[in-house]
């Protein structure tokens, strides 16, 4: 890749960032050149953060429908799974997946919803709702 | 020390936090250098280690290989602690800043508030330098930025004491002692036949043949729900590539810098002619990442077995590039 040939197409994934790459200057040197990203970067980037999104839209419909837990929401919505948020939380996988359907989450004690809470890094009264 | 610490813009973490680390220790180094030297070129496809969901493909070696390899190949006095408690960590990194020592720390993406939201993912193995303290915040600077940054006390906790693969535990690390300039060439030398070794090596997942594997593993993707999956796996495999932190090309352009500085610094201009190809083969990874977005993207039809024959490609060049790589080292009169 040439100086000239770097990306420079404004990624809305950098939020305005630059990201340094290795380009061929003029000299033939090989030199750090700040991109302002790649179209291509920032297609694949997107794509994940929307499959994780959906996933976090899904779960809120099923929420308030009463068939999940407002739990499995904000999990998506920080970007975890099961294990993820079993690892953060200590707690086995089997007890998370008990607390993402309505009834396990409805019987959490208050020491379990704080650390659902500072897992996740929301306050315990957001834990409840889905928004 | 905040006055006479200079901030670097770098293209990956790790080895832009070594060059930082070791050129404010004293001993310039540039973050190719510190690339090159440790060996972190690589490939790895690991269909064992899934991240939500998808397989974990590598253009690099593990995380703190970097700042290991060099400690070890540089002699390096270097130290490095992790914590069991959160509060203790804290009061230890205070203790070094207090006493104008450049700190590194492993940290999680996903907790640090500056980082650009859409790259925000639960990945810990991230390295950032510490070089001072202003009350509750911390001042960062994170080589993949192009300036300095602050974090607040506690979102700088949660994102060294973050859980999961790779977790940091709050990882610090320092340089205990100045180092001394090493014997480039010999260093040099060694390095090339490390990652030669490690991109040529018998194992089906690892170098040129995880490459081959990977893309069998692409051809056959399931398309029953309309190329859906088969669309999240390929668009993985290009962040893994292009993301932030790669210096673009899946790391290539990096190491063909490397090449490039090692010949000028050594004199052994074999490695320039080199350097010029691998850049090639980045454009080639470059052509690759682009035919797969139009494909996420659906500008062109899904065509698994096109992509699958780009990577066979890409295997066979690198595979001709890392034997020529070993020759060069091999013939480098000592």
């Amino acid at each position: 890749m040439r100086e000239r040939e770097v990306p420079q197409e404004g990624n809305r994934s950098l939020a305005g960032h630059l990201k340094a790459v290795y380009a061929i200057a003029d000299d033939g040197k090989l030199r750090l050149v700040p991109s302002r990203g790649w179209e291509v970067e920032e297609i694949v980037t997107r794509q994940a953060v929307e499959d994780l999104e959906k996933r976090a839209i899904g779960a809120r419909a099923r929420a308030l429908a009463g068939e999940t837990s407002p739990l499995e929401y904000h999990m998506y919505r920080a970007r975890m799974d099961v294990e993820l948020l079993s690892q953060t939380t200590g707690l086995w996988r089997w007890r998370v997946r008990r607390h993402l359907k309505p009834k396990g989450f409805a019987r959490l004690t208050l020491a379990l919803r704080l650390r659902y809470a500072e897992a996740l890094g929301i306050s315990v009264e957001a834990l409840g709702k889905t928004e | 020390m905040p006055e006479t610490f200079v901030h670097a813009h770098a293209s990956h973490c790790e080895s832009g936090v070594m060059s930082s680390l070791l050129s404010h220790n004293g001993l310039p180094i540039s973050e190719a250098m510190a690339f090159g030297l440790a060996s972190a070129l690589s490939f790895a496809y690991l269909p064992f280690i899934r991240i939500n969901g998808l397989p974990l493909v590598a253009y690099r070696m593990p995380p703190r290989a970097i700042i290991r390899g060099l400690a070890r190949s540089l002699g390096l006095d270097m130290r490095f602690e992790t914590f069991r408690s959160r509060s203790a960590g804290m009061e230890r990194l205070d203790v070094l800043l207090a006493s104008g020592t450049l700190v590194g720390l492993q940290t999680s993406v996903f907790w640090l508030p500056y980082f650009p939201p859409d790259l925000r993912f639960h990945f810990n193995g991230h390295n950032l330098l510490v070089y001072g303290r202003e009350g509750g915040e911390y001042l960062i600077s994170d080589p993949v930025g192009e300036t300095t940054v602050r974090c607040a006390r506690a979102d700088l906790e949660k994102a060294r004491f973050a859980k999961g693969a790779l977790a940091p535990k709050g990882l610090l690390y320092y340089v205990a002692a100045p180092p001394v300039a090493p014997d480039w060439a010999r260093l040099g030398r060694r390095a090339l036949a490390r990652t030669a070794r490690i991109m040529l090596a018998p194992f089906p997942l690892v170098g040129v043949r995880g490459m081959r594997m990977l893309a069998n593993r692409v051809e056959r993707l399931p398309l029953a729900d309309g190329g859906e999956s088969a669309r999240l796996y390929i668009g993985n495999i290009v962040r893994m590539q292009e993301e932030i932190g790669t210096g673009g090309g899946g790391f290539r352009f990096l190491y063909a810098a490397f090449l490039q500085e090692l010949a000028a610094r050594t004199g052994y201009t074999a490695l320039e002619g080199l350097a010029s190809r691998l850049v090639e083969i980045g454009d080639r990874w470059r052509e690759f990442a682009l035919a797969a977005a139009r494909m996420i993207r659906g500008r062109d039809a899904l065509s698994t077995p096109a992509l699958a024959e780009r990577l066979r490609a890409l295997a066979a060049d690198e595979k001709l590039f890392f034997q020529n790589l070993n020759r060069a080292q091999r013939a480098w009169a000592r």
